[in-house]
This record gives structure tokens, sequence and C-alpha cells, in this order.
């Protein structure tokens, strides 16, 4: 969820991750060895935030400064991301953590059904929901919002008009990985509370269907996150259930829906899509 | 010189995008990339306080200092090289394919089926799992073409999306239908009858299926310096609204891109299961369709400079093996390695100018 928010950002501002995956496994694996190290989960998070950004703060110097293609880039990164966390990590795959702890709301919590499953998270899982909201207010209604967006469709006109497009995409770059990081942190510290080589497992990608999926609209990154997680969750009540569906096809939904939906736009000539990531995927960025 | 032959010398020369591994002082500029991510894969060792020179020495004397390492690296070329032409093709006509890896694995799995359950004699069962697996790659980027020119989805989205759907889709059948019944419970599927197996030309390991990759690598240069076909892909690349306006079949041209782009990322497949694997199972390209992009990214698109970016990377990832049995350093350390060079490659390269502030 963190790491789709944080693309929303990035591609706002015309520039695409494709390695969000090495930005997770950064700060998943960042998280681990602090919290491991000092004991604290919530050092832990920090030190996902500050990896996270500063692996994409790399792939904002090649791309910004250096001009060069994003989704080679992007690769690399997530090749970078596989090696590091691979090597550093490996003193720490047997290492126990405090992982973080799961606060109930008094009250809500104890509602019959969706009381366990709404109200009973660790603190990233709360926070993100607030971010969602926070992030769609900066994107559209912020001051902001409009410079980043205006870099997204055209740099050249955003410098016209005296912005600092690369200033920009910078910031949004580096944010965007940095959430990217956090997201990490909530698999490593919370989710699965345990390190091991390649614990996103692609989801990194997810996020970036999801991005596309949502229309650069971070609410709906939200709910389609939500309902990406719930297919999930979705399978294991109808395995639970012995229904005969295998999770192994239900798994192909969310990448099956967002083509649908790419191609639903693309009939409709609605066109969500930052001008200036499209120069990137037609290949002249 | 005429403006029509000028155009004509200009298309023969450079692609529309050129590559890094290509012109003058290429060697030079390499070798310093390679020179800077070496020392900086250096630091990084050195801060686990393991031994550069020696992790080094392990990775040159596995890959390329002896027979049985550069074998190997060939081995590694197959699937690199096939993957990076599967790149390389749908780029020389202005697409992009991000989908080598789903290519790949629909290629597997159809090569797969071919030799298990068609039923056919031994003779005929390779010739079979050929077919199928440049048919079912090529069916597989077939729906990224079709989404492309008929549904105007862009190509590289597309791509990239249904890798994890061809994933999932294989996975399907070795946990499921084709999951071998004699086995120990395992996702795998029955093993191949030794007719299925190509014929290894050199060792034990290196399959015949390293002439595809030379057949590919030349094939590709003289279709497209030498014949229409190639003339008009590479107009198509160049500038696609011209080529429409001179009468030239765009969509046609970046359909049939894109289906041989998959069919060679299908035959990849093919080539790791008949030849390596001997069975179908779960994760049979470790990201081999991304190296391969990357491979054909950094060989500019040409089959020369495809060449050289498949043996650096193959040599790369051999040596990675050896870490790990030589070392105790996971496996993917090498990819921090390879990551470097890119980045090295991408900085230094001269790019085209942007908007600065």
């Amino acid at each position: 969820m963190y790491a789709s928010l944080g693309e929303v950002i990035a591609q706002r501002a015309g520039i695409t991750n494709l390695g969000v995956e090495g930005c997770m496994l950064a700060g998943a694996c960042a998280a681990y060895i602090v919290a491991a190290e000092t004991g604290s989960p919530y050092l832990g998070i920090i030190a996902a935030f500050a990896a996270g950004g500063l692996f994409a703060m790399l792939h904002a110097f090649l791309v910004v400064t250096r001009g060069a293609n994003q989704l080679a880039s992007g690769l690399a990164l997530m090749f970078l991301g596989l090696g590091m966390t691979a090597f550093f990590g490996r003193p720490y795959v047997k290492v126990q953590i405090t992982p973080l702890r799961d606060y109930a709301i008094p009250g809500l919590s104890d509602l019959p059904y969706l009381g366990s499953v709404l109200f009973h998270h660790d603190v990233l899982t709360y926070a993100v929901f607030p971010l969602a909201g926070l992030l769609w207010w900066f994107v559209f209604r912020s001051r902001w919002g409009v410079m980043l967006r205006a870099v997204g469709e055209s740099t050249e006109s955003a410098f016209a008009v005296g912005l600092h497009p690369a200033r920009i995409q910078y910031a949004a770059v580096t944010f965007g990985g940095a959430l990217a990081g956090l997201g990490g942190a909530q698999i490593s510290l919370a989710y699965a509370a345990t390190w091991v080589e390649n614990l996103t497992q692609g989801r990194g990608f997810i996020a970036v269907a999801l991005v596309i999926f949502a229309m650069w609209n971070p609410l709906r990154a939200m709910v389609g996150a939500l309902l990406f997680g719930g297919a999930v969750a979705l399978q294991l009540q109808l395995q639970a259930r012995g229904v005969g569906v295998s999770p192994l096809l239900l798994d192909m939904t969310p990448y099956l829906l967002t083509i649908v939906v790419l191609l639903v736009w693309a009939q409709r000539g609605r066109d969500a899509f930052p001008a200036g990531l499209t120069k990137v995927f037609r290949g002249t960025g | 010189m005429t403006v029509a032959t000028q155009a004509r010398a200009r298309l023969r020369g450079q692609p529309p995008r050129s590559g890094w591994l290509v012109g003058r002082g290429a060697v030079l500029r390499f070798g310093m990339a390679v020179t800077v991510a070496m020392v900086a894969f250096g630091l990084v060792l050195l801060s686990e306080s393991t031994n550069p020179l020696g992790t080094l020495r392990v990775m040159w004397d596995a890959s390329v200092g002896t027979e049985f390492g550069r074998t190997e690296v060939l081995v590694k070329v197959i699937p690199f090289g096939l993957c990076a032409l599967a790149v390389a093709v749908p780029a020389r006509v202005g697409l992009i394919n991000v989908g080598g890896e789903g290519q790949f694995y629909v290629g597997a799995w159809a090569a797969a089926g071919a030799v298990l359950y068609s039923g056919l004699p031994g003779w005929a069962l390779l010739p079979a799992a050929f077919v199928a697996g440049a048919t079912g790659g090529g069916a597989w980027a077939a729906l990224v073409a079709v989404l492309r020119v008929k549904g105007k989805v862009n190509e590289a989205v597309s791509s990239l999306l249904l890798n994890f759907v061809a994933i999932q889709f294989v996975n399907y059948f070795v946990y499921g239908p084709w999951k071998d019944p004699r086995g120990p419970n395992w996702p795998f599927s029955p093993k191949f009858p030794d007719a299925a197996m190509l014929p290894t030309v050199y060792g034990d390991r290196l399959s015949i299926a390293i002439a595809f990759v030379a057949v590919g690598l030349v094939a590709m240069f003289l279709v497209l310096r030498y014949t229409r076909i190639g003339y008009h892909a590479r107009v198509v690349g160049g500038n696609a609204v011209a080529a429409e306006r001179s009468g030239i079949p765009v969509g046609r041209y970046l359909f049939w891109a894109l289906v041989s782009g998959g069919a060679i990322a299908g035959l990849a497949g093919m080539a790791e299961v008949t030849g390596i694997q001997g069975r179908l199972r779960p994760g049979i390209s470790v990201n081999y369709g991304y190296i391969g992009f990357l491979a054909a990214w950094l060989g500019g698109h040409r089959p020369l400079g495809i060449l050289f970016a498949c043996l650096l990377f193959g040599a790369i990832s051999v040596g990675g093996d050896s870490l790990q049995l030589a070392l105790g350093l996971p496996g993917s350390t090498v990819n921090i390695l390879m990551a470097l060079i890119l980045f090295a490659v991408l900085a230094g390269r001269k790019n085209r100018t942007q908007v600065r502030a």
C-alpha cells in the first residue's frame, strides 16, 4: 500500500520507478537490521524510510540528472536491492526481533466479524489510511500538488513558468522510494516479522500495477490495494470452505483487472496518464 | 548525395536509439564503467569484511578462468541471449517488450506440454517442443500486440503485467494437473523422457540451443540490413507516422515484431526445460526476462552488442554461483555487481540534454 502511494507521487512527476521492488527490499532489510540491533522496531521504521529514499535517490540521479533510460535504471535498481539485501541481510536471517505490536482499538475491535479484521493492526497499517487522504489533498488541492502535476505533464512548460522540474522530480522520486521503504518495513517488522532473502516477492510490481489501476489517484490506489488484498483474503476464505477455485488463478486477477482498466480507457480516449510518462513508455524517455 | 540516400545511409548505420556498446571509444568507456563498478563492489564487500580481491578471484576462476567455467558461461548465454533478442526485435520497430519473463514461462509450459502430453513418438518430441515453445511465447506476446495495435494499450505496461499472470499460470499447472503423480509431492511435472532432451554439444550441460542464439543474432543482423522487411522495420521504428504515410502497414509490423520477440523468448523457455531442467517446475526463470531486457539495452539492441552484454552477464552470474559454494555468500550478491555496472553505464552515458533547473 505504501509502495503504491509512493509510486503515485513519483509518476505524477513523470518518473516511473520500476525499482520499487528494490526500494521495498531495502526498506524491509534496513528496518529488520536496525530493529534487531537496537531492539526497537520504531527506529527500524525510520531506517526503512531512509533506506528506501536513498535507493530512489540513486534512480533520480540517473534519470533526472543524467537523463538515463527509466526502465533500465529501475530494473537495475531492483537487482541492486536483491543483491544488497541478500548480502547485508544474511547474518540476520535467523535473528529474532520484537515485531511491531498490534493495537486493538478499544470498543471497535470487539465488533463481531469485522472488528478484529479492521481494528487490530500495527501502527504502520493504521497510518496508511490518513496518509492516503493527505496525499490526495496534496496532489489535487495544494499548490505543491499543482507544481508536481505540471512537471509530470511537461517538464518544458513547467520550466518555462519558472519551476525547477529537476528538484521537484528528485523530491517526488525520493519521497516515493521512502514510502516504498515503509511498505517493506511493514512486511518485515509486522506482517512476516522475519527476514529472508527476497522477502517482498514481487509486491513492488503489484504496486506499479496498482498505480495504473488507480489512475494515479492516491485514494483510488488505497481502494485498489484493499481490493487486491481482499482478493487474497477471499482466496483463503474460499479455500477454507473448500470451494474449488485455485488460489493461483485468483492471484492473476489484479494484473488482469489492471489490463482491462487500461483497455477501457484507451477506448474512451481518456487519458489520466501524466503526459510526461507517455514519453517514457513510447521509448523517447 | 540525395536526401533519400542520406536517409537510407542513416537508417543503415544508426538505429533510432543508439546503444552504449557501439561506436568509437566504446571499449574504453565500457572498460571504465566496469572498473568503477568493480571498485564500488569491492567497497561493498569490504564493509562486511569480506576480502574483495579474493572474491573477485573466486568469481574469475569459476567463470572465465577454467574450461568448465567458460562452458557454464555459454550455458547462461542461452537464456540471456534469447531473452535479449526478444526485447531487441520489437525495439527496432520502436516497441518496448518487458514481457520476456512471461513469454519465457509460457514457452516452457507449451514445450513441456508437447513433450509430456502429446503422445508423439520419441523422435518427434523435440521438434514438437520447439514449435510449441515458439508458439506459446509468440501467442503470449500476441496478446500484448493485439492490445497495442487494436486496443491502443501501452505495450510496456501490459507486457510487464502479463509476466505475473504467466508465472501464476505455470504454477497452476505444476501444482495441479501436471504434478508428477509419482513424485514426492513437489510441484514438479514428471521428468521428460531422454528423447525429449536437447543433445549437448560440449560437456554435460551446454546444449545445442546455443545455436539458437547464434542463428538468432545473425538472422537479426541479416534481416535488418539486407531485406525489405528489415528496411521497413527500421523505418517504422524511426518514424511510425512517416512509415504509415509511405504505405508501410505499420500495425502489421508492430504485431509481428512483438510476436517474433515473444516466440524467441518462448524458445528460451523451451531450451531451459529440454536442455537443463528436464521437467517443468516453478521458478524456472531466475529473472532471465529482465536480465535479457537489460542486456539488450546495454547492447544497444544490436546483435554484436547483445552478444557482449550476454557474455558479461553470463560470466557474472556463473561467478555468483561460485561465491555461494566457495565463500558462503548469498548467490545474489553478484546482483550488486551487475546493477553497479549498469548504473556506471547509465551515469556515464552521454544522454540527451534535459530541461534542467
